[in-house]
């Protein structure tokens, strides 16, 4: 058995067990992204170094049984938009192509503290705004199972790699879909947690009111092994929520008994793939029959989601992305005339086109005399989506339906139509809107061997609820669905 | 005879609260270090760095609007308000607009015409920017973010002042609230108080308003009212000439006392607030606005009806000690110590104001422990010491704070009693001057001083005039 | 109901945004504003009369940290990424007013 096929659980308890060393794990992962990087380019900067230093020092520290943990010794990987203390922290973005925060971001201490190797920073769509990776300045990443097709986005590296064995579990962050649709792409497990649960601090905002943290695991156990370790009230971010209780894998029990689930008429409607429609509706199947109470509903203003959501993340991204000018950090334009031009090159240069239009569009919907009309209309629709959300758990303890429309598209057919990509986040965006748990689970392939994920999404901190249905799915299903890509390349056996 | 014009005036004042640190991280507030030292991620807008509310800022807000008899908002947000320049890191300022701590409240200041409430439209709690040096050899601009972030307070009264005279009463009202309430030292000169003038003219008897103007750069007294007078005269010009007042931001050159338009085409003025969406509302319940009402203390207002009331100090006088609020705890607590509250004031009035100037010192320097001087005072009561070596001791007091039972001992400056000892001094002076003595006897009266002066002068001034003067007297007819 | 974006408003938008868009980047621009305000617009097919505009999705209130300085001399990480460094400041093209 290879060690790049273990789950992160798996690696960690033969760590633990001495039978597979710390440099060994990364040495795997290091091994498996350099044959596999070549193809996908899944992260922006690996660091070989600093990842066998941190190995000899965790092993130092687990042989002393002062890191006890699940996780401890295990190689990740984190999405490039969150800092990294003295390590380039890009955004994908040629603005930021030079930054080296002086601070970490709290998610990527809680690893460490955990014990966890920090690999690099993966790619992903630039300052997180695009659902394909294609947007990063550091060229696209490429789906592991097919290497002609995206990886989805945002966090298309940490999917990818994760899929590929190139890491253990990665984290991403999720606007609006940026982990959950990924996942679903690239056969991987992907949480975006509740509004609060996982610290933004060091994670560079895109919507600050939307935005949040996750795990990318190669299964359900991994996921909450990993939400556990990352979760947490962190005092430097003021929307950080004191929770009841962190022990998500306690929910990892095979049983959904009486779970009630609904599945929105709206989401098997126009434009959802009839054979993503199959795999979800099977596996929706799959639960009923372990038990749970499945039954379809209506689930309101659905359409209205994408519009609220884009008027919003823009108009916050368009504030957020202010402070890169040339100024402090990052990139300057060469060549300026004054301040002013100065400002205007630098930032004409230093980002790409995807995230100006965002930034036009937000500057424009909180513009002068269409505040009212535009970003106020949002909020409001904002308020009703979260009423029917409401209403919705009031019945149904999980709601299911796709991650995505789609299976992974081709390289290049996204980009030219927006309106039609930002259509691909349908049924993940308003989950955001309404600070929702939600989790993406594979359940099937389609024709061409693209993997097809499954989205449950839960009532404000009921991440629980969804680690329980998604591992009795698993159990139920054996796994079928969770098999990593096929990357060629060269694999030292374990012993 | 021309048109009569009235001014109307409305002031946008920022105050610099005084909390030990900015209001969104735990950077020290502390002034005049080196460049950049007082800095963090938050406060210079690294990428990730996320603000978390000083809870001081919200309570000295809460202090200031409560002085200012506004309502608080029991429901308040903090939005943000976007543009561009580089002493702001973020490229926007956390600020209020749409839902500030404080609102509907009003100073009451004094006019030659009687008393009168200049409303206050709303406060805000928001942000400082840090600073920026023009570099002469570079011809560059350098940007210092220790500034960045340090709490400020903006008040924004109605447009209810008529003239420069109303401005600065209206201006010392609220620097004097704020130093009582300790939120702010409120020095214009070191921009912990700032005000920005929307001013307008309109013909008298009419009931709409021009079109106004904003003034920035204004950063004295001075500088308000002659900024206030040259921009009046240039409105009316204006109209006179039949031409329009453009509303625009104006930026007063005290040096050429003139100002001039701040335009320019990359300067939209469109701030495109929103909700700030890293902070979370604040809610205020009657707790805790009854707490911070329970902390108010006694302000200006109500220290100078108790004084003459209480006290029966002159309003002038009393007027004097409670400039600030450390004059006026130092004189009450004098006061209380000697129960003698008329002769306290007397001593803040002629002694320490006057060696206060002569130094140039400011209240907060004031460092003498009313105990002291309470005690100064009991000794100049019962005759310990004379007027004039009291006077001495004080200065001592006031310097080193010298305790004025010892000091008067080892230096023994008690008054001198013993008539013997006057009266041999006395003869002594009647023996050394006999020009002056037959001078007295010959019917000139101003002898009398001269020799008064001497007899004192032997005497070191430690005893008592008024006996060293019977005796002189005694010793004269004889 | 179709949105146009005039040049006017694109220049506008640039300022605020300090972006300078030109050529095919600036007509793909206007293009995608159009739309998606076209898009956006969707929007006024609900009633939302009455309905608060939220901000917060939470119900969390009152975080506050204590005025206790944290902090010390922060100078060499701030200045540490500084595109353009003179002694202690960031230096920037000259500022006027």
């Amino acid at each position: 058995m290879k060690i790049t096929e273990l789950t992160a659980l798996e690696l960690g308890a033969k760590i633990r067990a001495g039978e597979v060393t710390v440099k060994e794990a990364v040495q795997a992962a290091l091994e498996q992204a350099k044959a596999a990087e070549p193809m996908i380019n899944s992260y922006v900067t690996l660091d070989e170094e600093g990842a066998y230093a941190q190995a000899e020092e965790i092993q130092k520290k687990i042989d002393a049984g002062e890191l006890t943990g699940p996780l401890a010794g295990v190689p990740v990987a984190v999405k490039d938009n969150m800092c990294i203390k003295g390590q380039l922290t890009t955004c994908s973005s040629k603005i930021l192509s030079n930054f080296k925060p002086t601070y970490t971001a709290e998610a990527v201490e809680n690893l460490k503290k955990a014990g966890m190797v920090i690999l690099g920073k993966t790619n992903m769509d630039e300052f997180a705004m695009g659902s394909t990776t294609e947007t990063s300045w550091y060229g696209p990443t490429k789906n592991p199972h097919n290497t002609a097709h995206v990886p989805g986005g945002s966090s298309g590296g940490s999917c990818a790699a994760v899929a590929a064995g190139e890491c253990f579990g990665a984290l991403g962050s999720d606007t609006g879909g940026s982990i959950r649709q990924p996942s679903s792409y690239c056969g991987v497990v992907g949480m975006k947690p509740t509004y609060g649960t996982v610290s933004r601090y060091g994670l560079v905002a895109y919507g600050s009111s939307l935005d949040q943290i996750g795990p990318i695991t190669k299964d359900v156990s991994d996921c909450a092994a990993f939400l556990e370790v990352i979760a947490s009230h962190d005092p430097k971010d003021s929307t950080s929520v004191e929770r009841e209780d962190y022990d998500f894998t306690s929910a990892l029990k095979d049983d959904v008994q009486g779970l009630k689930i609904g599945i929105p008429r709206d989401y098997l409607g126009d434009g959802l793939d009839p054979e993503v429609k199959e795999a979800v509706l099977a596996a929706a199947k799959v639960l009923e029959k372990r038990g749970a109470v499945v039954e379809l509903f209506d689930l309101g203003l659905v359409k209205y989601a994408i519009p609220a959501y884009y008027t919003i993340a823009s108009a916050e991204a368009s504030s957020n992305l202010e402070r890169f000018d040339g100024v402090k950090y990052g990139y300057r334009a060469a060549e300026y005339e004054g301040l002013h031009n100065m400002y205007k090159k630098t930032r004409s240069e230093g980002f790409g086109a995807e995230v100006k239009r965002r930034i036009m569009l937000g500057s424009f919907v909180l513009s002068s005399g269409y505040y009212d009309a535009y970003y106020l209309k949002a909020l409001r629709t904002k308020a009703l989506i979260k009423q029917e959300f409401d209403k919705a758990f009031e019945k149904y303890d999980v709601i299911l339906g796709p991650a995505a429309p789609t299976t992974a598209p081709e390289l290049g057919t996204s980009l030219s139509d927006p309106i039609k990509m930002y259509l691909g986040d349908i049924y993940t965006i308003s989950v955001n809107l309404a600070g929702l748990p939600g989790i993406s689970v594979p359940v099937g392939r389609d024709k061409k061997g693209l993997p097809v994920g499954m989205q449950l999404i839960g009532s404000a901190f009921a991440e629980k609820t969804l680690i329980r249905a998604a591992y009795t799915y698993e159990c139920a299903t054996g796994k079928a669905h969770e098999k990593m890509a096929e990357v060629k390349a060269s694999e030292k056996e374990v012993r | 005879m021309g048109k009569q014009y009235e001014t109307v005036i409305g002031l946008e004042v920022h105050i610099e609260l005084a909390t030990k640190t900015k209001i969104f991280c735990g950077c020290s507030t502390e002034f005049g270090s080196a460049p950049n030292t007082h800095t963090c991620p938050v406060c210079t807008g690294m990428p990730g760095s996320l603000p978390v509310l000083n809870k001081q800022v919200v309570e000295y807000a809460m202090a200031l609007g409560l002085a200012a008899n506004c309502e608080i908002t029991r429901v308040c947000k903090f939005d943000r308000k976007n543009y561009f320049y580089p002493d702001n890191p973020q490229n926007y300022q956390i600020s209020q607009l749409y839902l500030p701590i404080a609102r509907n409240g009003y100073l009451e200041i004094e006019t030659p015409s009687g008393k009168k409430k200049v409303r206050i439209h709303e406060m805000h709690m928001e942000e400082d920017a840090g600073k920026l040096v023009h570099d002469e050899w570079d011809d560059t601009s350098l940007v210092d973010y220790n500034r960045s972030g340090v709490p400020l307070v903006e008040i924004v009264s109605e447009p209810d002042m008529r003239s420069a005279d109303e401005v600065i009463a209206y201006l010392e009202k609220l620097r004097m609230t704020a130093q009582y309430l300790g939120v702010s030292d409120c020095k214009l000169q070191e921009g912990s108080m700032r005000a920005d003038v929307n001013l307008s003219v309109r013909e008298v008897g009419s009931e709409k308003f021009g079109t106004r103007t904003e003034m920035k750069n204004l950063n004295s007294f001075k500088a308000i009212a002659h900024a206030i007078e040259g921009e009046r005269q240039r409105q009316i010009e204006l109209l006179e000439e039949g031409k329009d007042v453009i509303q625009e931001t104006r930026r007063w050159d005290d040096n050429k006392e003139s100002s001039y338009a701040m335009r320019s085409k990359e300067d939209a003025q469109d701030y495109r607030y929103f909700p700030e969406p890293d902070l979370v509302p604040i809610v205020i319940d009657d707790e805790w606005i009854g707490k911070i009402r329970s902390r108010q203390p006694e302000l200006r207002d109500e220290k100078l009806k108790r004084y003459e009331s209480e006290f029966d100090i002159p309003a002038y006088d009393a007027g004097l000690i409670t400039e600030s609020r450390k004059t006026a705890e130092l004189f009450e607590k004098t006061a209380a110590l000697c129960g003698k509250p008329k002769k306290a004031a007397n001593w803040f009035i002629g002694e320490m104001f006057r060696l206060m100037k002569e130094r140039g010192m400011e209240p907060e320097e004031l460092a003498f422990s009313p105990e002291h001087l309470a005690k100064l005072i009991d000794m100049t009561e019962a005759g310990t010491i004379s007027a004039s070596v009291a006077k001495k001791v004080f200065e001592h007091i006031f310097t080193e704070d010298v305790d004025p039972e010892k000091y008067v001992e080892e230096n023994g400056l008690k008054t001198v009693n013993d008539e013997s000892a006057i009266r041999e001094a006395v003869e002594k002076v009647i023996a050394d001057n006999p020009q002056a003595v037959a001078d007295y006897k010959g019917g000139k009266e101003k002898a009398f001083g001269a020799l008064m002066g001497q007899s004192m002068r032997a005497l070191k001034g430690k005893a008592d005039a008024g006996n060293v003067r019977s005796m002189l007297m005694e010793l004269l007819k004889s | 109901m179709a949105n146009k974006i005039s040049d006017e408003t694109l220049d506008y938008v640039g300022i605020l945004a300090k972006l300078e868009l030109s050529g095919e980047e600036r007509e793909a621009a206007r293009t995608d504003m159009e739309k998606m305000l076209d898009y956006i617009d969707t929007l006024n097919e609900l009633d939302t009369t009455g309905v608060e505009p939220m901000s917060h999705v939470f119900p969390v209130n009152n975080v506050f940290r204590e005025d206790v300085v944290t902090n010390g001399d922060g100078r060499e990480e701030t200045l540490a990424n500084a595109p353009q460094r003179k002694e202690d400041s960031f230096e920037v093209p000259k500022t006027i007013g």
